[in-house]
């Protein structure tokens, strides 16, 4: 069958990837059509919007350090042929490791609460997640279901925490005390300055640096040692790869807790970068997106980035636009968000079979011109 | 006397909240029996609630809601069945996506129809599904025992909840009984054997997914049209998920679906009153501990401990004819 003909690379990881995409914003465009606004005006205030000015290109780049870090999660645990769908519930509980650390430990000087709160929201996403994969690996419960349920419980448990554990006294609202000023990540425009470079404030901190740094961690770690290499065959095939030595159970475990502590680190970003103290659904949202992420970035880390930033983008450059056409809300970037998922993740075949039969017709055109 | 005039109430209020779930549970179970993924559950609820509200309040009649609402989720059962079952796409993907998909539009229409933030306009009692009062349910009510039961806990639902609890003995007859069941169910565990008897796989899953979103449509009309009075943002709040896990909980299978849908209610039901009670020996009970519980039993459920949940043989796999 012509279907199964392995596609070069340029067209499997760059033409198809960029049909889908388009279908869906050309889904988008209808959406917006259908409400009666213009959608060229509305793709113009979005890239306005999201790279128009330098506070935009700050806020931009915030949003997007999250999605790398839900992206990277869904990415190493797709590897090993896993759905996580709890990044959501692991980088809430992420949040209440580095609130702990920062909150308890705030006698430590600032180079040392990185790592610790590095470590710790490592720590407790990895643990939310080590429950789900060790049921998956050793009692075979479908990971799918045990992390949505698990999103849900750690919903419950961390709103029981902030209201009666970490709630300062006296206060009504359920959020933790603030985070000591000096152990607050800085901001970039804050470095910048004491280079004597100017630049608009915006929340974009630390945390973009190191989830750089993740990407480049991930992509050595999947491609360049055994453990990556073990975890790519068990998500191949689980069988072959008990054939060769592998034991899949102890990988599916391993992705998952890195998939845990990568989805985690989110809360670098929001807790101890931006919002200086743990709030209710701070994660809002983000590890769902980051399966879009995941997905439109082939679940590698120069794809997940550019996703991430394509996401950011929409995140930003939808608060302008919600602020300058009132009749369409910050709600449809929830529905490009969807599109995307739709058109990246579940039709990404769609075209397969057609673009095939295209790069056939012109493969061997070629050919015949090249033998005349 | 005070303490069974509670257990009726809480019964009461058990029915109503598990409503939705029974009839979401049940649409989940159709598509997952015949190899489908369905996490869609909380999207197409979502989308049912938003045409419901917003058809019966342009024509005043909650049928009309009703029938809206089933048209609008069997056409996202439809979308899902060309992404899983044409395309044989990724199921959970696709599920998550309609999810996403649904939060946004259902907003932002919403939004640009009636320009109330994303809900929409309140519905007057005629664009309602009313209670219905059983005949003699007054007379009765002064009975004692029997009369709070029958008065009480079994008259004074609307149309919907009884629906509901018919579609569950419906559901197993259909499930069970007929050949359609029949082929649902082997084209869930063995579509290799269905396909060979020469029916297709295909069309066996489209109508499983079909079947799907009647009744999610149903459900969804119950929040916005019957329970409620209009459709607000994001109204289902992981009722979707409750339902999955119900289905899980009930092994994909109608009557325990049922009961673990009415446990699911039950603890949502007795959440609400147990709010600041003191309970003897065991003290305060959070909140948030009884909003978890559907979910931890599930987990319990799934991990083997209680039981041993097994879903159908080919459940996520798209079926490809050997060629």
């Amino acid at each position: 069958m012509t279907t199964s003909l392995q596609l070069p690379r340029w067209i499997d990881a760059g033409v198809l990837p960029i049909l889908n995409l388009a279908m869906a914003f050309l889904i988008s465009g209808l959406v917006v059509l259908a409400i009666g606004e213009s959608p060229l005006e509305v793709v113009e205030i979005l890239i306005y919007g999201a790279f128009g000015y330098d506070e935009a290109i700050g806020y931009t780049l915030y949003y997007t350090t999250n999605f790398i870090f839900t992206g990277l999660a869904f990415a190493v645990a797709f590897h090993c042929g896993l759905f996580n769908i709890g990044a959501e519930g692991q980088a809430y509980f992420g949040g209440l490791g580095v609130i702990l650390a920062a909150l308890y430990l705030d006698f430590l000087p600032f180079p040392i609460m990185l790592i610790v709160a590095i470590m710790a929201s490592a720590a407790f996403g990895a643990a939310w997640a080590y429950i789900p994969a060790y049921l998956q690996a050793r009692r075979g419960s479908h990971i799918v279901i045990t992390t949505i349920m698990f999103n849900f419980i750690a919903s419950s448990l961390i709103v029981y925490v902030l209201v009666n554990i970490l709630r300062p006294t006296g206060s009504m609202t359920p959020e933790s005390e603030t985070i000591a000023e000096h152990l607050r990540l800085p901001f970039i425009h804050d470095i910048a300055a004491s280079f004597g470079i100017d630049m608009a404030s915006s929340p974009l901190n630390l945390s973009f640096v190191y989830a750089i740094i993740c990407c480049v961690l991930v992509w050595l770690f999947i491609w360049h040692t055994r453990w990556g290499y073990a975890i790519r065959t068990v998500g191949a095939n689980a069988h072959a790869a008990t054939y060769a030595g592998i034991d899949p159970g102890r990988y599916v475990i391993m992705a998952m807790l890195i998939s845990g502590a990568l989805a985690a680190f989110m809360a670098l970003n929001e807790v101890m970068g931006v919002q200086h103290r743990l709030l209710i659904d701070f994660t809002a949202g983000y590890g769902f997106v980051g399966i879009a992420v995941g997905l439109m970035g082939r679940n590698h880390p120069v794809g997940i980035f550019l996703a991430a930033l394509l996401f950011g983008m929409l995140y930003q450059g939808g608060a302008e636009l919600s602020f300058e056409i009132p009749t369409i809300s910050n709600d449809m970037v929830v529905v490009i968000q969807g599109l995307v998922i739709l058109f990246t993740g579940a039709m990404e075949h769609m075209f397969r079979p057609r673009v095939t039969q295209i790069y056939i017709a012109w493969r061997s055109r070629k050919m015949a011109q090249e033998a005349a | 006397m005070e303490t069974f005039n509670l257990v009726i109430l809480i019964l009461d209020a058990t029915l109503r909240t598990s409503t939705p779930l029974v009839l979401a549970a049940l649409a989940g179970m159709f598509s997952e029996r015949s190899g489908t993924i369905n996490l869609a559950l909380e999207g197409m609820m979502l989308g049912g609630a938003f045409a419901a509200a917003s058809v019966a309040y342009y024509l005043g009649n909650p049928w009309f809601g009703l029938l809206a609402a089933i048209a609008a989720t069997i056409l996202l059962s439809l979308l899902h069945g060309f992404a899983c079952i044409t395309h044989k796409g990724n199921q959970v993907v696709s599920g998550m996506a309609i999810n996403i998909l649904m939060s946004g539009l259902t907003a932002l229409v919403g939004i640009a129809l009636f320009a109330q933030g994303g809900k929409t306009p309140a519905l007057d009692r005629g664009s309602r599904f009313q209670p219905i009062t059983f005949p003699g349910a007054e007379a009765m009510a002064d009975v004692p025992v029997i009369g709070p039961i029958y008065s009480e806990l079994l008259s004074g639902h609307n149309i919907l909840v009884y629906i509901a609890f018919v579609a569950v003995p419906f559901s197993w007859w259909v499930m069970y009984r007929t050949r359609f069941g029949l082929r649902l169910r082997a084209v869930g565990e063995n579509p290799g054997a269905v396909d060979t008897a020469g029916i297709s796989v295909v069309l066996m899953r489209y109508r499983a997914v079909i079947c799907s979103g009647i009744l999610v449509g149903m459900s969804g009309a119950y929040l916005s049209i019957a329970q409620g009075a209009s459709f607000l943002q994001d109204m289902t709040a992981g009722k979707g998920y409750i339902a999955l896990a119900a289905m899980v909980f009930g092994k994909w299978r109608p009557f325990p679906t049922m009961f673990a849908c009415l446990l699911f209610g039950f603890l949502d039901a007795v959440a609400t009153r147990l709010q600041g009670v003191n309970l003897p020996g065991i003290g305060e009970v959070p909140v948030q501990a009884i909003q978890a519980l559907p979910y931890i039993l599930t987990v319990i459920l799934l991990a083997g401990f209680i039981g041993k949940a097994v879903a159908p043989k080919s459940l996520g796999r798209p079926y490809v004819k050997e060629r």
